[in-house]
């Protein structure tokens, strides 16, 4: 049990996938337009992520290394189509607000990347905690996000209106353009904590400053690029754009991410980082 | 059949009113990550118009005459990503054997393409809003402009901005996502064209 809850708290807060990691932008950005939305999409995704982990887990000596990625997307594409079917007969509103993107859940990065990464190397009880943990905490993000959104752009949190009736809503929060500028506050504020924290001399080498230099320079564990592309390395990212200086804690991360399938021990025996003594606390607390 | 005037609607709602990245947040890995540089930008743009536009026809084909034909749509989601996958793979090696000048252009590009969502999100918003074959050739292509469009203006502004004087902590990507802001709210504009 004290395993399943290490995978929680991991999923939740230490390695949390749209604040941390900065995974899976495209759905966190298209459809956290309200709350509802956003809790509405985090748990299609974390039904599908818990599912495909507990199935890929299972299935992992019988998935030869080579063809493992196809593998994976058969199984993770049936669900998402299992959950759609679901969503049409139960919950038409919902699947209508999200459209497009339940079918897209296939190509979401955190689901391919956990599957690679933890459940193909793993257990399967410990791989089903670990989806659910991932799933929680991009849900727990998602609902952040969609409130934030929701409340600027039309003073209401999950439709019960919060601001006072002289409040005018920033109708652009709630359209496209509004995504973005909630993003850029959450990585600047990202940026902020890592650079207050490598002031302090610890190291930050966890936290993205999102996805746009993951693909070139890739510190991600869950980056999709690598699985498609085995020898991702040789393409002659390198030459085409130099990242400008790669500190030493990025090193160590991308090098992590090229190990294919990641070691046990590098998700197992890594030391507390990026959280606050708070967290920390909290966690000896709960075992 | 479909008219010139009702393909031509969809070339402009496609490309600029609906813009896949800036109103329909398909792409943004590749929108975001390889837009340092004009050059790059367009080879990426290119590549993607290349890819989205087969991956249309192919998926449009498929849905048409296999899924359709059995009453199997409900597997259209396992079938397109694995169709675009086996598709970007086969073009990769087509390319490598046939047209090695074309290769060395776009072929660092073409592994990427495969996890872009926009090719996926294409092919279903084909079968969503019942396009036949033609019209989703067309749509898929216009999809793909708009997002070259986009990405090559914003690699244009990040080599304008790179030497500027930010705050610290919007070094990097949260410059990059406010200038992203900045084009979603221009491109607002286009929707007074339909």
């Amino acid at each position: 049990m004290n395993k399943a809850g290490e995978r929680l708290y991991n999923g939740l807060i230490k390695e949390n996938p749209t604040f941390v990691l900065m995974l899976g932008m495209c759905p966190t950005l298209a459809v956290t337009t309200s709350a509802m939305n956003g809790l509405g999409m985090g748990l299609t995704t974390a039904a599908v992520l818990a599912m495909s982990n507990l199935i890929i887990s299972l299935l992992r000596k019988v998935i030869p290394g080579k063809v493992r990625i196809p593998a994976f997307i058969v199984i993770i594409a049936s669900f998402v189509t299992v959950l759609q079917l679901l969503l049409e007969a139960y919950l038409p509103d919902l699947n209508k607000a999200l459209g497009v993107y339940i079918p897209l859940i296939v190509v979401n990065c955190i689901i391919l990347g956990r599957a690679e990464s933890y459940a193909y190397s793993n257990p399967p009880i410990p791989s089903l905690f670990d989806g659910v943990g991932m799933g929680l905490g991009f849900t727990f993000a998602l609902t952040c996000i969609g409130a934030v959104r929701e409340l600027l752009g039309a003073g209401e949190v999950f439709g019960y209106r919060i601001m006072p009736d002289s409040f005018t809503p920033i109708g652009i929060f709630v359209l496209a353009p509004g995504a973005f500028f909630v993003l850029a506050a959450l990585t600047a504020f990202q940026n902020y904590l890592k650079i207050t924290k490598e002031r302090v001399g610890k190291d930050a080498g966890k936290i993205q400053s999102g996805c746009s230099e993951d693909c070139m320079n890739c510190g991600n564990k869950g980056c999709s690029r690598r699985f498609y592309d085995p020898d991702a390395e040789d393409h002659g990212w390198e030459t085409l754009e130099k990242p400008a200086e790669i500190k030493a804690s990025e090193i160590k991360a991308s090098d992590k991410c090229t190990e294919e399938p990641a070691p046990k021990k590098t998700i197992e025996t890594e030391e507390p980082v990026i959280q606050d003594l708070i967290f920390i606390d909290l966690k000896k607390g709960g075992k | 059949m479909t008219d010139i005037k009702d393909l031509f609607i969809i070339l402009v709602s496609s490309s600029l009113v609906s813009n896949v990245v800036l109103s329909q947040f398909l792409g943004l890995c590749p929108f975001l990550g390889v837009s340092k540089k004009t050059s790059t930008a367009a080879g990426m743009g290119t590549a993607v118009i290349f890819v989205i536009t087969l991956a249309s026809a192919v998926s449009g084909v498929i849905y048409k005459d296999v899924l359709q034909r059995f009453h199997i749509e409900y597997l259209q989601t396992i079938v397109f990503i694995l169709v675009i996958a086996a598709l970007v793979q086969f073009v990769e090696m087509f390319l490598k054997k046939a047209m090695p000048a074309l290769y060395e252009a776009l072929g660092v590009y073409l592994p990427l393409i495969t996890t872009n969502c926009a090719v996926l999100g294409v092919a279903l918003t084909n079968v969503q809003k019942e396009y036949g074959i033609v019209t989703g050739i067309v749509n898929g292509f216009a999809t793909a402009v708009g997002f070259t469009i986009s990405i090559v203006i914003l690699a244009g502004l990040r080599e304008k901005m790179e030497h500027n004087d930010f705050p610290e902590s919007f070094k990097g990507m949260p410059m990059v996502l406010l200038t992203a802001g900045l084009m979603a709210i221009a491109f607002c504009g286009f929707s007074g064209l339909l």
